[in-house]
């Protein structure tokens, strides 16, 4: 366990030294999780010895992070309630843009991707 | 009134300490849980959202600032970052799933972030909104960080696209089950990658919550659409002339 947040705590540190470093718009822990990523599969090629070592490790950390991941979100939502007067005569409008784009938008992506994913079956 | 004074005591102590915004948080969040269960799972009383409003009642009924609970509450706050390093985890483990489905997971994110732009845009001009609220809008599909960079870049208000951003998230963890029920989508990969697509990390965690195969295809589009998107909405203003 205590392995595993080292590895999460250390990409984490190196994602956000590249975003710093090149400035990127991407955060630092998404660089972080792209990383990882590829350390992975990478070892999944070569080195799978290494990798046996850390992978129990791994799994319960990120299974224990991501088990309540929405816990995470209600401290910056609650700062969104206390905020939300900016929005002032507005606030209506904005959500009812927020609301419809963004159902429109669900609806969109899911049926393209389930089509897609139909049309690969069939060929494929 | 001696006893009165002894707990008023208590209480400024324990608002300048974490603990009681940690546990008010968690206690939270275990209620809006349990209140969505108990419900049958009902969308609009899903764990974030009852969990939000719970603890902004608290604050605004004792008149807390925000600034205090955070105090506290920034201890939760951070493991944001490294829940996020380690989604890398379980997307490496359904590396082969994703690996079939490539094309239809590039399509899908290049035209799907494409048209959550283009849809935001279409309905703040049917709302007549000023150009600065419409361009803090525009990038509202992708995670905070990524938005507020691409808001500041078109000249819109980050800290505006921040709020805008959250309240995506929690409209499309709340009603995208719902909405996909409705389509009749019933692949779990399409319909965690149009959460996350839609509505970022709040969207994810809510996929993830409830089956690993839609959280991972949900994370795999939220990193993907942030990438699109932030490439994509400067040129989309330019183009548009917005």
């Amino acid at each position: 366990m205590l392995q595993g947040v080292f590895i999460i705590f250390l990409f984490q540190l190196i994602g956000e030294m590249v975003q710093k470093y090149f400035a990127l718009t991407v955060p630092g822990p998404v660089i972080g999780l792209v990383l990882l990523l590829l350390m992975l599969l990478l070892l999944d090629k070569r080195g799978a010895a290494v990798k046996a070592r850390f992978e129990q490790g791994l799994a319960t950390t990120s299974a224990t992070l991501l088990g309540h991941l929405p816990l995470l979100f209600v401290p910056i939502g609650v700062g969104v309630v206390m905020h939300i007067s900016v929005l002032e005569g507005h606030l209506l409008a904005v959500l009812a843009v927020i609301f419809l784009g963004t159902v429109a938008s669900i609806g969109f992506s899911a049926l393209l991707m389930q089509k897609l994913q139909g049309m690969g079956k069939r060929h494929g | 009134m001696a006893d009165q004074q002894r707990l008023y005591d208590i209480w400024v102590y324990l608002q300048a300490e974490p603990l009681f915004w940690l546990t008010l948080t968690i206690g939270a969040y275990l209620l809006g849980d349990l209140c969505y269960r108990r419900s049958g799972m009902f969308p609009l009383l899903n764990p974030v959202a009852l969990g939000i409003i719970i603890v902004s009642a608290v604050l605004l009924l004792f008149g807390i600032q925000y600034e205090r609970y955070f105090e506290g509450a920034k201890f939760i706050h951070f493991l944001l970052g490294p829940a996020t390093v380690s989604l890398a985890f379980p997307i490496y483990r359904k590396w082969s799933l994703i690996s079939t489905n490539a094309k239809a997971i590039l399509t899908t994110v290049l035209l799907g972030s494409v048209f959550a732009i283009l849809v935001t845009y279409a309905l703040a001009s049917l709302f007549s909104l000023e150009r600065d609220i419409v361009l803090s809008l525009l990038p509202r599909s992708v995670t905070a960080p990524i938005a507020m960079g691409v808001s500041e870049i078109i000249g819109g208000i980050p800290s505006l696209t921040a709020i805008i951003t959250i309240v995506t998230g929690i409209i499309g963890a709340a009603f995208g089950t719902f909405t996909l029920d409705l389509l009749r989508v019933r692949e779990m990969s399409a319909r965690g990658f149009a959460i996350g697509l839609a509505s970022h990390g709040i969207g994810t965690a809510r996929a993830m919550s409830r089956n690993e195969t839609a959280g991972v295809f949900a994370a795999v589009a939220m990193g993907l659409s942030g990438i699109v998107t932030a490439l994509v909405v400067p040129l989309i203003v330019y183009l548009l002339a917005v």
